[in-house]
């Protein structure tokens, strides 16, 4: 994209240049690169509309989100404090930020732990509900479809309400009540306390509350399938619905699961707000700190703005390394 | 040899008969475990204050009451702004960013899909990799950019940096892609400009996906409420779920959370309820090919 913009910046200089010199001389096609331009510009030329159109969404798109990553990425070799001028101090953010701050770390490895049950659970469970949604008649479709989508819609945040009920510590939670009741405990629980628990609570609410556009997405996806495939499948022997699943099912909705893919992974990655609703921030023992309840104590409690980024850099290049991997695994364009 | 062939495949047809059946009502229940949080919202949202705090915990509701709504209201009461004006203001924001995002996003999403300009290929890919970006990583940027740009303080800074949304203009664009470029060149043909095709030919094909749109922003924008606390400095401009996250804490006013988060959540599902056909068809088209 850098490359491509840069092109874009400098073709009208090179172009008159070499408009005038085939004037001058009558030349032509001795300089290729720039016959090259001045196709490129006079193909731009036609397309003005095109650029017009585009305009607007990629202006707001550099201004608010590609330019503050790059900025984000340039500060985080800085001290800064959003009062006095940056300081350059080269890779001391980062060395600070591996070697000496014990809570990026437990941040890093409860993000991480996070990460790798609720991603792959989430994204297995999206697909499996929605390929048995899909087998289900027609006029139950929406119905399934609602009530499966319902929970990510309202967001696990806003329905902490009834969370908080569910697993609160005393004997008037939901779960403490009944497991007290059926005599498996002799006291409650500390569910939002106890540093073991918190974890694993957040992680529950949160795949109560995972089946998002990842798995519209799958609904739509399998009802796009050609169901004369599977009558050629019949006739070739494949008839148990696993059969169908992996020879059919899959490589049709393979687009679909590299877009939920996206989605996952961004989303099990910045997890924060959840554990903030659960268990609060700061959590007892800092047992549901995430990398972005971090990364906001530093930017927006702290204001070492330098440090912040660094962090931001770090989540940032994870969450792209293992998207582009996901992008080489599921597509065949990479 | 034909002959077995064909009893197999009877065969087969016949098993499929009761499958169906059976995956329902399993998916049923695992359905109705999936909504049950949503109710017990409902029915707490609607308990008297004795009920609340029940040892055991009791999951119906025996005499509903609307306090909790009413104590919403009375909370606000000795407030400066008035419960009304939050909820005013979250629904203008809603309205009005949705609406100029999708204008933003499909006016992006035609040329793109349509047009093969210098540039287009790459800024589509950039696209499809920022839906890997975080968003919030790079806070502090943002909001010194924001407030240089003296959004800050009104109505626009909801509005204008969430305008460029990566995942809906993917969306819109691979919809785009779906409709067959023949159409638009017949319209050329006739002699239509680039600007009719635009609005006469891609702009009611992508109805559809302009309606998932909605859907996806609708409860991110409706339920933020961090905007409201980085760059709103007056109580009047901010909104309900900023309201809301001020009333978070403390079992003590559960009754009236609970009637907060529903009316935080009932509007996404029931936009969800209205434009789920529509959002179907676009998602068939969500993949990344």
């Amino acid at each position: 994209m850098s490359k491509k913009e840069k092109k874009l910046k400098n073709e009208p200089s090179v172009v008159v240049d070499s408009d005038n010199q085939e004037l001058a001389t009558g030349k032509k096609k001795k300089d290729y690169t720039k016959s090259y331009f001045r196709f490129k510009l006079h193909e731009m030329g036609q397309f003005k509309m095109s650029y017009a159109l585009i305009a607007p969404f990629f202006i707001c798109f550099i201004t608010f989100t590609l330019l503050p990553l790059i900025a984000s990425a340039a500060l985080s070799f800085f001290y800064f404090n959003a009062l006095s001028l940056p300081r350059f101090i080269f890779w001391d953010n980062y060395l600070y930020l591996f070697v000496e701050d014990s809570l990026f770390l437990k941040a890093f490895s409860n993000t991480l732990y996070y990460a790798i049950i609720v991603g792959p659970v989430s994204y297995i469970a999206s697909y499996f509900f929605a390929w048995f949604i899909n087998q289900v008649p027609k006029r139950l479709k929406p119905l399934y479809t609602l009530a499966f989508y319902a929970p990510s819609l309202t967001g696990g945040v806003a329905l902490s309400v009834v969370w908080l009920v569910v697993f609160a510590n005393d004997s008037q939670g939901y779960i403490n009540s009944a497991l007290l009741n059926a005599g498996l405990i002799t006291e409650p629980i500390q569910f939002l306390q106890n540093v073991n628990w918190i974890m694993p609570v957040i992680i529950i609410v949160s795949l109560w509350s995972s089946l998002g556009t990842g798995f519209l997405s799958f609904v739509a996806g399998f009802t796009n399938v050609d169901k004369e495939l599977y009558d050629a499948a019949m006739v070739d022997g494949i008839t148990s619905r696993f059969q169908r699943l992996i020879y059919i099912d899959i490589p049709q909705t393979m687009p679909q699961l590299l877009f939920s893919a996206v989605l996952t992974i961004t989303g099990s990655f910045t997890v924060g707000g959840i554990s903030q609703a659960l268990v609060g921030h700061p959590s007892p023992e800092d047992a549901g700190l995430t990398i972005m309840l971090h990364l906001g104590d530093y930017a927006g409690q702290r204001f070492e703005v330098g440090y912040a980024s660094a962090i931001a850099v770090v989540l940032s290049a994870l969450v792209l390394g293992i998207g582009r991997l996901a992008f080489r695994l599921l597509s065949d364009k990479g | 040899m034909f002959q077995v062939d064909v009893d197999y495949l009877k065969k087969a047809k016949k098993r499929r008969e009761y499958a169906p059946t059976v995956i329902s009502i399993l998916l049923g229940f695992a359905g109705i475990v999936s909504f049950l949080p949503l109710i017990y919202l409902v029915v707490t949202a609607f308990k008297p204050a004795e009920e609340l705090f029940l040892y055991p915990p009791r999951f119906y509701v025996s005499n509903p009451t609307l306090k909790n709504f009413t104590d919403l209201v009375s909370i606000t009461s000795n407030t400066m702004v008035p419960f009304t004006r939050y909820l005013f203001n979250t629904v203008l924001i809603t309205v009005l960013y949705i609406f100029a995002m999708i204008v933003v996003g499909t006016m992006a999403c035609y040329p793109l899909s349509k047009h093969k300009f210098p540039g287009a290929k790459g800024l589509f890919k950039l696209v499809t990799n920022a839906l890997l970006i975080i968003s919030g990583a790079a806070a502090i940027p943002s909001y010194i950019i924001v407030t240089g740009l003296h959004l800050d303080n009104t109505y626009l800074v909801y509005i204008i940096p969430g305008l460029a949304n990566c995942t809906c203009m993917f969306l819109l664009k691979q919809f785009l892609d779906q409709v067959p470029d023949s159409i638009f060149e017949a319209g050329k043909i006739d002699g239509a400009s680039e600007w009719q095709l635009y609005t006469k030919i891609a702009l009611p094909l992508l109805r559809n996906a302009q309606a998932t749109c909605v859907i996806l922003t609708f409860p991110g924008i409706w339920n933020d409420s961090s905007a409201s606390t980085t760059y709103i400095y007056e109580e009047q401009l901010r909104t309900f779920a900023f309201f809301m996250s001020t009333l978070q804490g403390g079992l003590a006013r559960q009754g009236a959370n609970a009637a907060a988060s529903l009316i935080m959540t009932v509007p996404s599902i029931i936009v969800f309820i209205v434009s789920q056909s529509s959002v179907m068809d676009t998602m068939a088209h969500s993949g990344i090919k």
